[in-house]
């Protein structure tokens, strides 16, 4: 035997699972206002503390400190606050629907609605985003998109414009900059990498912005995505959203124990930033410093977004069987919606009554999108797309092979129907 | 639709090798689309390493043909989200060996983008790889990994055997609004190579294919072609066995119809078929390995198709399922012996 200690495996653990409560403490957070903000055109090597450190804005009081705090303006808080209120309230509503098998599967991104509703805020018409699953958000703060559309997609009836091909919340907006969602993790941060050239080789003023959990960054095409942003200097936004948990697999499974994702960014060449996902204020800003780089040819930005993933990861999931159940209560940042009420409040812009009746005056409007997609069916009652479709776009042109496919399962339904 | 009628209708530009030919669709694309943009290892400064880039991107310059990193799932990943945009990338993988890391982007991205959009983004995208073995690759260097695309809804698998046909149905492939998996034989890069290794090369000079228009045309994608008439028994081939087929049909004096897919799928059927029904005999010849192969979907095809005229078992010439050997190769790469053998037990049959 040798004389020193016998080998052994580390497998992260969190610190925190069912009946013991989790110490927060591994998230190193700093007070707001502290970290500092570099110019745009800083050199990627020059965000190294960034990446350690926490851009935070609104201090425990929600008032906006710091050199992150973005220029007054109460009217777009206004509007991002009832995103995100609207995103809520969808989400919840949906889930309803779910339990009642109208839909088959839903995911809500409760407690991370800040993320993709401010970001959405800090883009310009024609920006594209590569999102996941998890930023809806995008969409429910733009005005052009019908949530009335968006249900039809989740309970794939006969309105719904994916035809019901995919899985619902995998939505495809191009006109709303919002790529087709894939459902393998990870494949699109590349994709936007991509695009990001594309508009770089035919000197176009538009940027990409592409989105990944803190899981999925262990995939490849993350690490692939950080290449070739870097390598030709793309004009793209990489966005890692740490919501601590993919499905019952805690973040420091993914590479994130004793070091941050955005760390990643700089080891790559890529300014990178970590920033407090539920701080509305500090993602507007971040988003904004990020697209201004993207769109002076300054290259990638990546930025860590830490949040908290309040629900389960979708409706097939029960999370009390590997985390505390309380474990959002005590996530030290909080929540978005309440952080942002309390700032808009404090400068004067928003009150309780204001928001109480923002809050119905969203789920009356949610009700009747509702009932509107309902009108065309659900999936509970059969009124699905007609499965003719099922054979159209796999081709431009439908091959012969295909229509004589159509043709044997239009043969076969009719002999069944006899 | 025979490749020698369709080769009189054009202005001949000259001989062309494979690769030559396999430049002048690119170079020919670049011009005149500027959305075709160019780009994989080593393809731009030094041209690739079988140099089918070579001169491009000095004529076309660096944001139209360029380098990237040494990263297949990269380069198609790229070139999803370029298409996206509304490019028209041209990507090489440098040998077919290495699109194992571009999996997922070819078959779970590429190939379903249009059908789970329903049409709102789409990857008109070439993907573009040398295949094959008879130059001394080895298991990483001589792979035919066609069936594995084949399978996959949602992309189109091209294979050409000759200069005229590999211009033709790259720019059809270009110009094709769906993803396009684009196989080069590489054997036949720089001369109709018949199977007989052991004699000189002849270049494509001193072959018909390679007289080659200098201009745009495009060969119809899901167009097989008549490469050699014949009466006795129809055989079914692609890529590096059109050559040692007819070499087959030489040696044995069997008046082989020899159906150079091209395109394998969505495949040609008609052709397949008349000429099936005309011959009553079928081979199948692949250099891939065997079981499960794509030579298996096309003797299903012939049998649902054909089978009242067949006069023969169908008889199927393949790699063996090994891995590509090294020193073995002649004795893997199914040469003209092995092609002539099945001809006789499909006229005896």
């Amino acid at each position: 035997m040798s004389e020193h200690e016998r080998l052994r495996l580390h497998v992260p653990e969190p610190t925190g699972r069912p009946g013991c409560e989790t110490d927060f403490s591994y998230l190193h957070l700093s007070p707001a206002g502290e970290a500092r903000r570099p110019p745009v055109d800083v050199a990627p090597v020059e965000t190294s503390d960034l990446a350690y450190t926490l851009v935070r804005v609104l201090d425990e009081q929600g008032r906006a400190v710091g050199p992150w705090a973005p220029p007054s303006d109460p009217s777009l808080l206004v509007r991002g606050l009832r995103a995100m209120l609207k995103t809520r309230i969808f989400d919840a509503r949906m889930l309803i629907a779910q339990r009642q098998k109208k839909i088959s599967f839903y995911m809500q991104c409760l407690g991370e609605e800040a993320i993709a509703t401010a970001h959405a805020l800090a883009l310009a018409d024609g920006d594209m985003c590569f999102p996941t699953y998890r930023q809806q958000g995008l969409l429910l703060a733009r005005d052009d998109v019908p949530m009335s559309q968006l249900m039809c997609q989740l309970m794939s009836n006969e309105r719904d414009p994916l035809k019901g091909r995919q899985l619902p919340v995998m939505y495809s907006y191009k006109r709303a900059g919002f790529f087709s969602i894939s459902g393998n993790l990870a494949t699109q941060f590349i994709q936007a990498v991509g695009w990001g050239m594309a508009s770089a080789i035919k000197g176009d003023d538009k940027i990409a912005s592409a989105w990944i959990g803190d899981g999925a960054t262990a995939e490849a095409d993350f690490h692939t995505a950080l290449t070739f942003a870097h390598v030709y200097r793309a004009p793209v936004i990489l966005n890692v959203v740490n919501n601590q948990w993919a499905i019952s697999t805690f973040q420091a499974i993914a590479g994130g124990e004793a070091t941050t994702f955005a760390a990643r960014g700089v080891g790559c060449g890529i300014a990178s930033l970590r920033v407090d996902g539920n701080d509305f204020l500090a993602v507007l800003a971040a988003s904004r410093w990020a697209a201004q780089r993207a769109r002076s040819n300054l290259g990638p930005t990546l930025i860590e977004w830490i949040t908290y993933r309040a629900g389960a990861h979708s409706t097939s999931d029960d999370p009390s069987r590997y985390r505390p159940a309380d474990d959002w209560k005590k996530f030290p940042l909080g929540d978005p919606i309440a952080r942002l009420k309390q700032h808009l409040i404090g400068i004067g812009a928003w009150s309780d009554a204001q928001h109480d009746s923002a809050q119905k005056e969203i789920e009356a409007e949610v009700i009747a999108a509702q009932k509107e997609a309902e009108s065309h069916g659900t999936l509970l009652d059969g009124h699905i797309p007609p499965l003719a479709s099922m054979f159209e776009d796999v081709y431009k042109e439908m091959p012969p092979h295909l229509k004589d496919q159509l043709a044997q399962l239009e043969r076969e339904q009719q002999g069944a129907a006899g | 639709m025979s490749a020698t009628n369709e080769r009189h209708r054009q202005k001949a530009g000259g001989p062309m090798t494979m690769i030559q030919a396999l430049r002048s669709a690119m170079d020919v694309m670049l011009a005149r689309d500027d959305n075709v943009v160019v780009f994989g290892q080593d393809v731009g400064y030094f041209g690739g390493v079988f140099r089918c880039t070579e001169g491009l991107q000095a004529k076309f310059g660096s944001s139209r043909v360029f380098d990237a990193p040494i990263s297949e799932g990269g380069i198609v990943g790229a070139a999803v989200g370029m298409g996206a945009y509304g490019l028209r990338p041209v990507v090489e993988i440098q040998f077919a060996d290495y699109f194992y890391p571009a999996s997922d982007q070819i078959v779970s991205e590429a190939a379903r983008l249009r059908y789970r959009s329903v049409g709102d983004f789409t990857a008109p995208i070439t993907i573009r790889m040398p295949c094959g073995g008879g130059i001394y690759g080895g298991q990483t260097h001589s792979q035919s990994p066609e069936a594995l695309f084949t399978h996959v809804c949602g992309i189109r698998t091209v294979m050409p055997s000759n200069p005229y046909d590999a211009k033709g149905l790259l720019i059809a492939a270009i110009e094709c609004d769906d993803p396009v998996i684009f196989l080069e034989p590489k054997r036949l890069y720089n001369g109709p190579f018949d199977g007989h290794h052991d004699r000189p090369l002849v270049p494509w000079s001193q072959h018909p294919a390679s007289d080659v228009p200098e201009g745009h045309y495009s060969i119809p994608l899901e167009s097989a072609a008549v490469y050699r008439p014949g009466s006795d028994l129809t055989v079914l081939a692609y890529g590096s066995m059109v050559f040692v087929c007819e070499a087959a049909a030489k040696e044995t004096g069997v008046d082989a119809e020899i159906i150079d897919l091209r395109s394998l799928w969505p495949l040609d059927l008609p052709t397949i078929v008349a000429s099936v029904k005309k011959t009553g005999r079928c081979v199948v010849v692949h250099e891939a390995t065997r079981s499960t192969g794509f030579g298996a979907e096309l003797v299903a095809l012939v049998q649902e198709h054909c089978f009242y005229h067949l006069e023969a078992p169908i008889e199927r010439v393949t790699g063996w399922d090994t891995p590509y050997p090294h020193a073995q190769e002649w004795a893997y790469f199914p040469g003209p012996a092995r092609v002539a053998a099945a001809y006789r037990r499909a006229m005896e049959g």
